[in-house]
């Protein structure tokens, strides 16, 4: 019980590294989700061909191995950002390509006719996506996202690996101070059980709100 | 006649299945053609091509002397200006019905929002809906949310208006409050091509029934001419099974 009372500020900051990687990493993945989810719909072929291979190269390689490639191969092009940036970009590459595809689920919900009586109207293609068909997507799509950003906040922990603080980490200097180590991660398991389930409220009360009348 | 849509040597297939067969039409300024025939003949698909809804394989299309452009930006001022109103009303359900007929204004036509509410609140009135505004789609019976959709296509001032078989999903006794505002439309000199199986419709409001067989127009006529002496055994048979129920 006293190693959290012992060690409070080491906590803090394992819980402040955790939330900050998946605050900034979750808002780069929800704007770039969004964004490759609008090429994959799109009329241009080569958006729609990047935005497939964006999801398909993301959502299927190990993220500790996007980690390797991130941190090792980016510094190799001449890209040398703090380790936390960097994890930060490659969090939120993985988390985009899971965001897109909830995205892309959603606007399929959306009746085609609605698409057509936009175009139909003069809207151009971004006008249509943004005016018609997303605020209609918005609904199914709340709760997939809510849970790829909770996967987020847990997939944060590997960036302990990689010399980032972050909550995981701070098992390591607990345990080399001798204290138990079921205490040392019950008590990272609250951490994280802090930011999951702040993200789980915002979205159900998100989900009520967002009702859309059919 | 003064031609506002022009389509000539237009093909378009569905996989196997010729949908559109060396289609030439023309639509004047002011005219009201009516495009009837059996299903699968290839009339919404007709319908749909004039604002590319539906891209076709060959021939060309103009509208008001200029070519339909591809995707893009030209193609979505060409579509400004021509209004389409569905079988399936396909009004946004996320939005009042007055934001339904001043959103494309203002997001389209970048005119304020103050104008086009008003403008929108004119159009509700027309199509006697303005007590409605502040409802959702949802809300509405099929015959309102048609007109609705039809004050959401005037609210663009279109040259032209198409109708995919405007009245084919609602109740018998809303199909006239469709039929009316369409009718008075007519009367006004709106340009429309209009799909559909109302042959009261094609009888009273139109200038040219254009009959279609198997992705080809079979009859291009005056409707009295068509409706009492049609050419074609294609249109003797339709008719026949139309008519005397």
């Amino acid at each position: 019980m006293n190693v959290l009372l012992d060690n409070f500020s080491l906590y803090g900051k394992g819980f402040l590294g955790t939330l900050e990687l998946t605050l900034y990493a979750g808002v780069l993945a929800l704007v770039g989700g969004v964004i490759i989810a609008g090429f994959r719909v799109s009329p241009v072929k080569a958006l729609r061909v990047f935005g497939t291979t964006w999801v398909t190269v993301l959502r299927n390689t190990p993220l500790t191995l996007l980690f390797f490639a991130v941190l090792l191969g980016l510094p190799r092009f001449g890209l040398r950002l703090p380790f936390t940036t960097f994890a930060v970009l490659a969090l939120a590459c993985y988390t985009s390509a899971f965001i897109c595809e909830a995205v892309r689920s959603g606007i399929n919900t959306v009746p085609l006719g609605q698409g057509e009586a936009a175009r139909s109207l003069g809207m151009t293609f971004i006008q249509t996506l943004n005016l018609v068909v997303l605020p209609q997507a918005g609904r199914a799509v709340i709760s997939p996202i809510g849970s790829t950003l909770i996967a987020l906040a847990k997939n944060s922990a590997i960036a302990g690996s990689f010399s980032v603080t972050e909550l995981l980490g701070t098992y390591k200097p607990l345990n080399e101070l001798g204290y138990s180590i079921i205490w040392s991660f019950i008590w990272i398991a609250v951490g994280y059980l802090i930011i999951t389930l702040s993200i789980s409220l915002l979205f159900n009360v998100l989900e009520k709100k967002m009702g859309v009348v059919r | 006649m003064d031609p506002l849509i022009v389509l000539s040597g237009v093909n378009k297939h569905f996989g196997q299945l010729h949908v559109l067969r060396d289609i030439d039409l023309t639509v004047g300024r002011g005219e009201v053609v009516v495009v009837i025939g059996p299903s699968g003949s290839g009339k919404s698909t007709l319908c749909r091509a004039i604002n590319r809804l539906e891209p076709v394989e060959s021939g060309t299309i103009t509208i008001d002397g200029r070519p339909l452009p591809s995707e893009g930006k030209e193609l979505a001022k060409l579509r400004a200006d021509v209004g389409m109103v569905f079988q399936s009303f396909n009004l946004f359900a996320h939005k009042t019905v007055l934001q339904n007929v001043a959103l494309a204004p203002v997001k389209v036509r970048g005119r304020s929002r103050a104008d086009a509410d008003k403008r929108a609140r004119e159009l509700l009135d027309r199509v006697g809906l303005l007590a409605h505004a502040d409802k959702y789609p949802a809300q509405m019976s099929g015959g309102q949310q048609q007109r609705v959709a039809i004050a959401r296509a005037l609210a663009m001032d279109p040259k032209a208006l198409l109708f995919d078989e405007p009245t084919s999903a609602l109740d018998p006794e809303m199909i006239n409050e469709v039929l009316e505002v369409m009718q008075q439309l007519a009367r006004d000199g709106m340009t429309m091509v209009v799909v559909t199986h109302e042959m009261g419709f094609a009888r009273s409001a139109a200038n040219r029934v254009v009959f279609m067989a198997d992705g080809l127009i079979v009859e291009d006529r005056v409707p009295e001419e068509f409706f009492t002496a049609p050419r074609s055994e294609r249109a003797k048979d339709f008719l026949s099974k139309i008519l005397h129920h």
